[in-house]
């Protein structure tokens, strides 16, 4: 009987086969390793982003007199509502924190090299969107964080010759921000943006299980048809898509081995969520700023104002340069030159384990760059932080120059041919 | 349907035509999406001039009021502010006011109608910040001038007429919207009447 029914939706649409290719019967390397928990923990948040946030806008009122006081109901008066709202803006974060982990991933282990490149890019606009759909949606509660910093925001457009502050206006739709750029934010924020970066996710996957992962050891499980001895590949069936093309070794399905290795990661993952969600939902302000809890004042900012915490690196390097336009230049380009790493990276050897020593220094600099970085963000200006941050700008940017440099005729270990443990 | 065999200068044509037409009719489309972000009619007439009572304005006291939604200061300098303006001129980026920041009016080493009433949208020039009115504590940020204004957002430092030190990252003098002295204790934010 349920076989009928499996057989009459196949006949109608390819469920199965789909169910096979791209879980049950799915190639992927056998020595994942705790680094690739952070893509199925960043779906795992966008559903918690999407559930919440739809639950969310049931209360929330998108005006600017009525914002800040819908936020106070949902927070008090709303069954659930305080948690709904911790679910969410805690999720926001968590989002950075593991998309951030998940870039760095690819980083070490070279995911971004050929035949990964349109992979890594897709990366890279979801990661755009996800940036563009946190800023709007921390103009929603309209707090004074809220307000001010999507003032400073917005007003990076007005860098560009010629047009800036006729497309600064344009985007507030007023002369200042107001609620005209509050509803157009929530718009964005709860429909255009979500079906954007839900589309990219998909294509992200389709991109991703057509080249097949990379695995810490940066080296193809995919070999030529015909290179590899019938008891070398692995006693597992995988779909004939994948085996068609290619002989396969060292891997092993999708589903069950790395359904419930992800399964261990979620339970990891939802310990530390829920540890912040109900014991420090504000993280010391950190996810939730202070000067936020007081409702938006057009006349009066704040004495000290920063962009929440995934933003800080950025904006310390927007900082650092004392010119209007060169500073938002220089702003676009840490992120453009992220996107450009599978052309600027010269080098065949993928994974940190088998690339030359000053590889592994390198990629150290920039993580002590990053955070140095985000801490000189976040906190207030002074002197000595000015001459740090564009230090640590130029080391930012250094990493990428570096690395051109040396990948072209890089002193590589010698690889693996078969993955190991 | 005729055998006959297809013509490709013929379709390639139609193709090449109907593209065209299809993308002048998107475009076309767009137009309304985009344009419906621009401010509305009612956000245009909000810009109005508003009416400022100085009568109660005490020398060095400095008040804000709202003009198209933006803080416009209303400040009596004092004669020692004055005096001290002339002194650090050598660290300004823009001294003698040749950006077009002013109306014509105050066009001068004050930057106002009055030397000593100062009338300036107080949003920095270079994201939009509020700066904070330094009184007396504006000697830490720039030696020998006890007054100005300091944006907390990226640093940046303006002197009592507005203009805009050297070094920091706001690139241009504060706004001076136009005004108009209606009496000798009241201002009209927001337009210009006749001669000043």
């Amino acid at each position: 009987m349920f076989g009928k029914i499996i057989g009459w939706i196949d006949d109608r649409i390819p469920m199965t086969r789909v169910w096979n290719m791209h879980i049950a019967q799915y190639p992927a390397p056998k020595n994942f390793n705790f680094w690739y928990f952070f893509g199925s923990l960043a779906m795992l948040v966008l559903v918690n982003q999407i559930v919440t946030g739809i639950w969310l806008t049931m209360n929330f009122v998108p005006s600017a007199e009525g914002a800040f006081a819908s936020v106070e109901y949902i927070m008090r008066d709303v069954e659930y509502g305080w948690l709904l709202r911790y679910l969410h803006s805690t999720g926001a974060s968590a989002f950075f924190i593991v998309v951030y982990l998940h870039m760095f991933r690819g980083m070490i282990y070279g995911s971004y090299q050929k035949p990964r490149e349109l992979l890594w890019l897709f990366g890279m606009f979801i990661f755009l969107a996800l940036m563009a759909e946190a800023f709007m949606g921390y103009l929603l509660p309209w707090g004074q964080m809220s307000f001010w910093g999507a003032q400073v925001i917005i007003s990076l457009f007005g860098a560009i010759p010629v047009i800036g502050d006729d497309l600064t206006l344009w985007i507030r739709g007023d002369y200042v921000i107001s609620g005209a750029t509050l509803n157009r934010f929530f718009a964005l924020h709860v429909i255009a943006l979500p079906l954007v970066i839900v589309i990219l996710v998909f294509l992200h996957i389709v991109a991703l299980h057509e080249v097949g992962s990379n695995n810490p050891d940066g080296v193809e499980i995919k070999r030529k048809k015909g290179t590899v001895a019938e008891e070398d590949k692995p006693k597992f069936k995988f779909h004939e898509y994948y085996t068609n093309k290619k002989d396969i070794v060292d891997a092993i399905p999708f589903h069950p081995y790395y359904t419930v290795k992800d399964i261990v990661g979620v339970v990891g993952f939802l310990i530390l969520f829920c540890w912040v969600v109900f014991f420090m939902p504000a993280m010391n302000g950190f996810f939730l700023e202070a000067p936020n809890f007081e409702a938006a004042n057009p006349l009066k900012t704040p004495e000290h104002i920063f962009p929440v915490w995934y933003f800080t690196p950025f904006y310390a390097i927007l900082r650092a340069i004392p010119n209007k336009l060169m500073g938002v230049v220089a702003m676009g380009a840490s992120i453009v030159v992220l996107a450009l790493l599978p052309w600027i990276d010269r080098g065949s050897v993928r994974s940190i384990r088998y690339r030359c020593g000053l590889h592994k220094l390198n990629i150290a600099q920039f993580v002590v760059t990053f955070v140095i970085l985000g801490w000189v963000g976040a906190t207030p200006q002074t002197d000595f932080k000015t001459l740090l941050s564009q230090i640590t700008t130029v080391t930012y940017f250094m990493f990428f120059v570096l690395l051109f440099v040396y990948s072209k005729n890089e002193k590589t270990k010698p690889l693996p041919t078969r993955l190991t443990k | 349907m005729s055998n006959a065999p297809v013509d490709n200068g013929r379709r390639r044509f139609l193709t090449i035509a109907t593209s065209v037409v299809g993308g002048v009719g998107a475009a076309g489309a767009a137009v309304p999406f985009i344009a419906s972000w621009n401010p509305s009619e009612r956000a245009k007439s909000a810009g109005a001039p508003v009416e400022v009572d100085i009568s109660k304005l005490e020398p060095g006291q400095l008040i804000r009021v709202e003009w198209r939604g933006k803080p416009v200061w209303v400040i009596n300098r004092t004669p020692r502010m004055l005096e001290q303006m002339k002194e650090h001129e050598g660290q300004l980026r823009d001294p003698a006011s040749e950006e077009p920041q002013q109306p014509e009016s105050s066009t001068n080493e004050y930057r106002s109608q009055r030397p000593e009433i100062f009338v300036a949208v107080g949003i920095c020039t270079h994201l939009g910040c509020s700066p904070s009115f330094l009184q007396g504590g504006f000697g830490e940020k720039v030696e020998g001038t006890d007054d100005g204004f300091f944006c907390p957002c990226h640093g940046s430092k303006f002197d009592m007429a507005g203009r805009v030190f050297q070094s920091v990252p706001a690139p241009l003098n504060l706004e001076i919207p136009p005004y108009t002295f209606l009496d000798d204790t009241t201002i009209l934010v927001g337009e210009e009447k006749g001669v000043a």
